[in-house]
């Protein structure tokens, strides 16, 4: 990777971004993120298919918003993040240079085979970057076909009971560390609901009602939002199967909304705009 | 489920309309059920879906919400902006099991004070059928 190792260089010596954040080597065949500030640091640069975190969830840290212009190694579906934080007005194109990587599959979370996430993904070759990185890859997936996802059809053919018994199964084992929360590049809210308590709205105790509300909203606050990059759960010490949360609604509003959340920074998200026509057959 | 249980019905309706609807109900006299609880907000969009778990986790046996009919919002949208976030809360709850015919969602005018009776009547009578919501209050009893 040493053009990325050179372009790094380049922008950090040229003043260009005060601060790059990429991947290096965990001492194993992992990966995990750098802070590049230096020259010499940029040295440590890697990219290869163990590069999982999704680094754009840094670039809405204090810290990191303080530094003048950032540069981010960015895989095509962290675009989409970036993407979405730019059509909610978070940052402005011109704070942020994004290194995009052109990128065919990474590894599933525990390191064998492929990630779930690659076989529909539509961004191999980055949608949205200032350079690219990495040799083109043939996009697989159909651009204009609505994505389905192979988990949720389980829990689609179970009965409304079997899903609640489903779902306090998985959420016993949830210990409220919020680490879905710190990993998602969309959860960027100076103060969480879940950290107010006047009025306290979410039990905060790690019990059944907390984790149910918990999960609840969290996976509310993602609604239309949410880009399929998994790093929730791939975070969850307790293995919950969050995506399968945030995939149910990327379908609802996939079918009700004609929305894809990460592709058009000029769209507005769902949840933002309304059409006349919307779907009310729920309502009486 | 005790002979002398009756479902708690928590409503959040809009004040512009179906609070108003309610109130025509009341004055035109049209008996309805006494299990509604009434709570006013300032518009439909007001009405966040944390205030349905809440309710639920309280002890509602249902919650039913109402706002003005679309194009009647009295702030113009705020109706059509609700209904994208009911539609989605709406999946949601149905993909977490909650059982969704508990959820109930109703456009009400302020001139719609028999539709009003009647859309409490017709709730209460099938929340009534069901029974209880135990499967969610039993959350708060099981403390680790």
């Amino acid at each position: 990777m040493q053009e990325l190792i050179n372009k790094a260089k380049e922008l950090i010596e040229n003043k260009e971004v005060d601060l790059l954040i990429g991947y290096q080597s965990d001492g194993e065949k992992g990966a995990k993120p750098l802070f590049v500030k230096n020259p010499l640091q940029a040295e440590q640069l890697i990219f290869n298919q163990y590069c999982l975190n999704n680094l754009v969830t840094y670039l809405m840290r204090p810290d990191v918003k303080a530094c003048k212009k950032v540069a981010v190694v960015a895989k095509g579906c962290d675009i989409r993040a970036l993407v979405m934080l730019l059509s909610e007005n978070q940052m402005s194109r011109e704070d942020v240079y994004i290194i995009g990587m052109t990128c065919d599959h990474v590894v599933s979370p525990d390191g064998t085979g492929e990630n779930e996430k690659c076989a529909t993904c539509k961004v191999h070759n980055p949608h949205l970057a200032d350079i690219v990185l990495g040799s083109p890859v043939q996009e697989k997936y159909p651009k204009d076909k609505p994505v389905k996802h192979t988990q949720i059809e389980k829990l689609n053919a179970m009965s409304q009971e079997e899903r609640w018994a489903f779902w306090q199964e998985e959420f016993s084992r949830c210990i409220r560390c919020y680490a879905c929360r710190q990993a998602c590049p969309l959860c960027y809210c100076e103060r969480c609901i879940v950290d107010y308590n006047t009025p306290q709205w979410i039990d905060t105790r790690s019990n059944p009602r907390g984790n149910f509300a918990w999960n609840i909203v969290r996976a509310l606050h993602l609604a239309g939002r949410c880009i399929d990059c998994g790093e929730c759960e791939r975070v969850c010490p307790a293995n919950i199967p969050l995506m399968l949360l945030n995939q149910s609604l990327q379908e609802e509003a996939q079918e009700k909304f004609e929305w894809e959340a990460g592709y058009d920074p000029e769209s507005e998200p769902p949840l933002t705009t309304f059409r006349k026509e919307d779907d009310e057959e729920f309502i009486r | 489920m005790s002979e002398n249980w009756e479902p708690k019905i928590i409503t959040f309706v809009c004040n512009w309309c179906t609070y108003a609807g309610a109130d025509l109900a009341g004055t035109s006299r049209f008996k309805y059920a006494p299990n509604i609880r009434i709570i006013k907000t300032p518009c439909s969009g007001r009405i966040d879906p944390m205030f349905i778990v809440s309710a639920f986790e309280k002890g509602a046996d249902a919650v039913l919400i109402s706002g003005c009919h679309p194009g009647d919002c009295h702030y113009n949208e705020g109706n059509y902006n609700a209904r994208r976030k009911f539609t989605m809360m709406k999946k949601l709850l149905e993909t977490i099991g909650v059982d969704t015919q508990r959820v109930i969602f109703a456009w009400c005018s302020a001139s719609e004070g028999i539709k009003f009776s009647r859309l409490v009547n017709d709730v209460t009578e099938s929340i009534k059928k069901i029974g209880p919501y135990t499967e969610y209050h039993k959350l708060n009893q099981k403390e680790r």
